[in-house]
């Protein structure tokens, strides 16, 4: 394959302005501009949204406050009244990587959440913040965390260390999680489009046709994950203020 | 795979940090404080709908319940009206009747001394007749007339058994 038609192409960071502050590279590039249009549409859809803030909310104003109630309900179900204090973060956590995610459905767009660093670096921040707020609400009590409640003594030299282990990969698997459905996805839309070309248009209607399929199934994937990673973090933050 | 290009994870991450913390402070501060004042107000707005409601159904409900006390109230009152009248009326007939039945037995008690007046004289002019028939009868047989005491004596002795 050409250069910049391999499947792996759509992922490659351009930039776009070169920026260079005290010696770190924070250039503005392609990433950079989908999570500013991200942040910007986000933005228009609820700002705009709740521009009238009517008893009786139209079409727009019901989606908005739908995303609301949503995150809400979720972050109640999970984690209870205790939650409450959090829910600016969940919903941004949740905005974000859903709009992200969408965006990158675009053709010709750029997908951030299928970088590996945008990821982990979310889901390390989530597993820092949550175990400094277990550690601040519970204080060295945190510790019984990794030992639960009713385990006979014996076991702990077993159990103790798979708990640590399973504490310490939750950032792993969050991150890894999104970014890969992300990746898996948009290279296999990839190359089921090149196959069109390849196959012409004797047999090229095949692909055509499961391309069309697949793109149906990321949309859902897309908005899966976002709720798969919002939903998480929220049964951290619940460990985290109830401790099991 | 440009995933793995270390090169690139300083923008990102740069980026990332910047517009997360900016959407962050934009949903803390402005999205999410709108969205919720206007999903409360709606919910007092229900709440205070649904109080007014039922203060107007409870209000209904004693409007009704007096007015079925007064027309039980004014039902009760017609038929306490309607027995007293009929009582008065009553009274009123047999008062009448009383001094209708007390006058006609005053006539008749007047009616019947007359009669027994009327028969006394009736009997009383008998007498006198009978006296005069005796007298003319003795005076007839006998060719001379009896004594005046002695007729009437005797006609009274007759009369009298």
């Amino acid at each position: 394959m050409a250069e910049g038609q391999s499947p792996l192409a759509q992922f490659e960071i351009k930039t776009l302005v070169d920026i260079n502050v005290a010696g770190i590279d924070a250039s503005f590039t392609n990433s950079s501009l989908f999570m500013v249009l991200t942040v910007a549409t986000v933005t228009l859809f609820l700002v705009g949204g709740m521009r009238k803030s009517a008893l009786i909310p139209g079409r727009w104003q019901s989606m908005a406050e739908l995303s609301y109630v949503f995150i809400a309900n979720m972050l109640k179900d999970t984690v209870g009244s205790e939650g409450r204090p959090y829910f600016p973060f969940v919903f941004t956590i949740f905005m974000f990587v859903l709009v992200g995610n969408m965006w990158g459905m675009m053709p010709y767009s750029f997908t951030f959440t299928s970088h590996i660093a945008v990821t982990f670096a979310m889901a390390f921040f989530i597993f820092v913040g949550v175990t400094l707020i277990a550690i601040a609400k519970h204080k060295l009590h945190f510790l019984a965390f990794f030992m639960p409640p009713g385990v006979p003594m014996y076991m702990a030299p077993l159990l103790v260390p798979i708990e640590i282990i399973s504490y310490l990969s939750r950032p792993i698997s969050l991150s890894v999680r999104l970014f890969a459905n992300m990746l898996a996805g948009h290279t296999l839309l990839k190359v089921f489009a090149g196959f069109i070309i390849s196959l012409g248009i004797a047999a090229g209607w095949l692909p055509f046709v499961f391309v069309v399929a697949l793109t149906g199934l990321e949309f859902v994937i897309a908005f899966l994950q976002a709720f798969v990673f919002t939903i998480l973090t929220c049964l951290y933050l619940n460990d985290a203020l109830h401790l099991h | 795979m440009p995933q793995l290009d270390v090169t690139t994870f300083a923008p990102q991450l740069v980026w990332l940090a910047i517009t997360f913390a900016a959407m962050f402070i934009i949903m803390w501060k402005i999205a999410v404080p709108k969205i919720s004042d206007a999903l409360e107000t709606r919910q007092m707005r229900l709440e205070d709908n649904l109080k007014k409601a039922e203060d107007l159904q409870r209000e209904a409900e004693a409007t009704l319940a007096s007015y079925e006390k007064a027309l039980a109230d004014a039902r009760a009152q017609a038929h306490d009206d309607i027995q007293k009248i009929q009582q008065q009326l009553q009274e009123a007939a047999a008062k009448e009747e009383a001094e209708l039945s007390d006058k006609l037995d005053a006539r008749i008690a007047e009616s019947e001394k007359a009669i027994a007046a009327e028969v006394e004289k009736a009997m009383e002019s008998v007498r006198d007749v009978a006296v005069d028939v005796a007298a003319d009868a003795i005076e007839k047989l006998t060719g001379e007339a009896p004594a005046g005491g002695k007729v009437e004596g005797a006609v009274d002795s007759v009369l009298k058994s």
